[in-house]
């Protein structure tokens, strides 16, 4: 009895402060860095519009890891969530229907033209929530259905909206002959982002782009964590590692994974908006199935279920794909004595970086924390294996 | 005493008796939709149906190119439960060895008749042999390192090595579709039956794949090996103990699907007269569409579900448009999923049930 209630005098929560963990400050100088990169690179440059593209694609990388990562479901046809993205940015913010007439908190020079115009920061929780409600729409006739099966009818959904992208110039589907998405062509111009109270965003200066896209990396960063530690996420991770496990725990499927796709292709046409408006361009050329395995390989190459890892994964495959090769590998061919563009081969690359990390370390660069316990704490023999436990 | 009384079936709720129809005939009903609402429109618009008979004609040739891919696709899954994403590509690169044989063997549109036909049966080995070894190795370096690991590993490998034959493809024949010399003159009448011309094309495509066909079915229901792969199927670990060598069985597996994949690559090639770095993807979609709907992992489903697709794909061309046919196969293949996973005679599979 003694002895409890001195115990109980003497408990003291641990101390927060001075108790940093090395990886928290990692990731704070990381984030540091990344705030004040644009005041050492001239406004214009092309690396500060690769570092944008880099920030979006982490948004992307991280949508597409809550779906694989997380839930375990290989999400074939992600792109998708880009162009409906992409789409609802062209057509909310550009004068694609000259015959409407809508503007809403957008500037005094768009106010006269045609079209409509709403501003960006009211077209991306549209776009977010209209990827998300066709997240849930993809994924419901997938729930009957296990494991590959997922990841093919992903692709073929994909594949439809691709196709929806390019030929709906005169009708969709041969019907009518309404001019949806101008085709190849695409929708374009599509207006600037337009933040009050910060600089005007133009394409001679990117540094709102560049603080805009980290701004919303962070967010969705933020939100990855807390939904990975959250009864979703952890009833996410419950289906991933043993789905028949996870349901007589008494986790409901179907909301769960419904919400694991929802939330992914939510961020994916948040995404897509930016995407739409930086490259101020919306066309169907964006969207082929390419770009889903690019963000695929993202999240292999850092690591699946791991945010940092994907974060840096989406980093690196982005600068490799805009710097490394096309900058300093390009003339290798060339001075090797084959005769090729190596820029053609971009996507042969991602391949074989596919196939290598899977067969040599298929944790990826930066394991998650949980695969990393599992490996140390139990299976000794072969225990490599088991890392990428997402069931398809 | 129990025994005597007859069970009393439990009352079936009217939601499960609506499921178990839509799942028996929902499927049936869907395919024919377009077959019979385009018929219709013919009987109307021309008076009889020799439209949608040469639709489905020229359907059945194409579908058999689609079947010998989806075989392919059947078979490997059927073994060991992977969606080999790269063999569509396998059957580009078929497609690209026609090419280059024609030119090496020097088959020009005069060549005349015997020294065709040798010539042909020449490339055709060869295309047939340079898919299966190549289908073979893939299997050594991408998968089989990969047996024990979790199944997503593997499909992201076949999605990467899918990628590497494209550029392959890419970097052998360039960017552009390059034309095959009409060496059967693919396109010209031989007879035409009912209204329906029958072309030099279908032809081989007959000639070529029936045989194939045949030899399949038989090979695997009758051959020491072919039975072998059905008990690797079935259950590896004891057709292990069997004394059945697993990996040598799965292996030749892989040279099956990329034999028959070499085949269609010739067909396709001669057919067309057009070979692409890109079509690999497209034919791979629509073979796995045919392999899903035929039931995977059934090789006579395949077969079947390769020449339905093959028809659905001839009448959306012909009358919807070229551009749109990709989309509808692939709407296809999503209603499928969603109706009858197990395919049309497949049985219920762990991954579909």
């Amino acid at each position: 009895m003694s002895t409890l209630t001195t115990r109980a005098r003497t408990f003291k929560p641990p101390s927060r402060i001075g108790k940093v963990s090395t990886s928290t400050i990692i990731a704070a100088a990381a984030i540091f860095v990344a705030a004040v990169l644009p005041f050492f690179y001239d406004s214009g440059s092309g690396f500060m519009n690769d570092a944008t593209v880099a920030l979006v694609y982490v948004v992307m990388a991280l949508g597409l890891n809550i779906v694989v990562g997380f839930a375990g479901l290989l999400d074939l046809g992600y792109v998708a969530f880009f162009a409906i993205g992409a789409y609802t940015m062209g057509w909310l913010g550009s004068g694609f229907f000259n015959s409407a007439d809508i503007h809403i908190g957008v500037a005094e020079q768009l106010q006269s033209q045609p079209g409509i115009h709403i501003n960006w920061l009211i077209v991306m929780p549209i776009a977010a929530v209209g990827a998300a409600a066709l997240g849930a729409l993809l994924g419901f006739p997938t729930l009957r259905l296990r494991g590959d099966y997922i990841a093919i009818v992903t692709l073929a959904f994909g594949e439809i909206i691709g196709r929806i992208a390019v030929n709906s110039d005169e009708g969709v589907f041969g019907i009518g002959d309404f001019n949806l998405t101008n085709g190849r062509s695409g929708i374009t111009p599509v207006d600037k982002i337009d933040i009050p109270l910060v600089d005007r965003f133009t394409t001679l200066n990117l540094r709102p782009w560049y603080w805009t896209a980290l701004a919303l990396a962070l967010v969705v960063l933020f939100i990855n964590f807390r939904l990975r530690d959250s009864r979703i996420g952890r009833a996410w991770i419950a289906i991933r590692e043993d789905e028949v496990a996870a349901i007589s725990m008494g986790i409901p499927t179907v909301r769960v994974k419904l919400l694991a796709y929802a939330m992914g292709a939510a961020m994916g046409g948040a995404a897509g908006t930016f995407l739409g408006s930086f490259y101020n361009v919306v066309n169907a050329d964006q969207f082929e199935f390419s770009f889903s395995i690019f963000v695929l390989a993202m999240i292999i190459l850092g690591g699946l279920g791991s945010i940092w890892g994907v974060v840096v994964g989406a980093i690196a495959l982005s600068f490799i794909n805009t710097r490394l090769i096309p900058d300093v590998l390009n003339d290798v061919p060339s001075r090797i004595g084959l005769d090729f563009d190596l820029t053609q081969l971009g996507f042969g690359i991602f391949g074989f970086l596919l196939v290598i990390m899977m067969v040599l370390r298929p944790q990826g660069l930066i394991p998650e924390k949980r695969h990393q316990a599992e490996l140390t704490g139990g299976g000794l023999d072969g225990g490599e294996e088991t890392v990428v436990e997402a069931r398809a | 005493m129990e025994s005597a009384s007859i069970p009393a079936r439990p009352p079936r709720a009217r939601g499960e008796v609506v499921r178990e129809f839509v799942s028996k005939y929902g499927l049936i009903a869907i395919l024919l939709i377009l077959p019979v609402a385009y018929g219709i429109q013919d009987l109307q618009d021309d008076g009889d149906l020799s439209r949608l008979a040469t639709n489905i004609k020229d359907g059945l040739s194409n579908g058999a190119i689609w079947a010998l891919i989806a075989v392919g696709y059947t078979l490997v899954y059927g073994i060991i439960e992977l969606i080999n994403f790269a063999h569509g590509d396998l059957f580009m690169l078929g497609s690209f060895v026609a090419f280059s044989m024609i030119g090496t063997v020097g088959l020009t549109v005069s060549s005349s008749f015997v020294p065709l036909v040798f010539g042909l049966l020449l490339i055709l080995v060869v295309c047939m042999v340079a898919c299966g070894t190549l289908n073979t190795m893939i299997e050594r370096v991408a998968y089989r390192p990969l047996r024990d690991a979790p199944k997503l590993a593997p499909l992201i490998t076949a999605v990467g090595f899918s990628f590497i034959l494209q550029n392959v493809g890419l970097l052998w024949l360039g960017g552009g579709h390059r034309g095959v010399p009409d060496l059967i003159e693919s396109q010209d009448v031989l007879f035409t039956i009912l209204g329906v011309p029958i072309t030099h094309g279908d032809i081989l495509a007959v000639v070529v794949t029936v045989p194939l066909f045949f030899f399949m079915i038989n090979f695997i229901n009758f051959s020491r090996i072919g039975r072998a792969m059905r008990a690797t199927a079935q259950d590896p670990q004891a057709a292990r103990l069997m004394g059945i060598n697993v990996d040598t069985t799965i292996s030749f597996t892989f040279l099956l699907g990329g034999l028959m994949a070499g085949a269609a690559g010739l067909i396709y090639a001669l057919y067309q007269t057009d070979v692409w770095f890109f079509s690999g993807f497209t034919a791979g979609l629509i073979a796995f569409t045919a392999a899903v709907m035929g039931g995977i992992g059934n090789l006579k489903g395949a077969i079947l579900g390769g020449l339905i697709i093959g028809i659905i794909q001839q009448i959306s061309d012909n009358r919807i448009g070229t551009e749109w046919t990709p989309a509808i196969v692939f709407a296809y293949l999503v209603l499928i999923l969603v109706f009858r996973p197990q395919g049309l005679i497949g049985e219920q599979t762990r991954e579909a049930g």
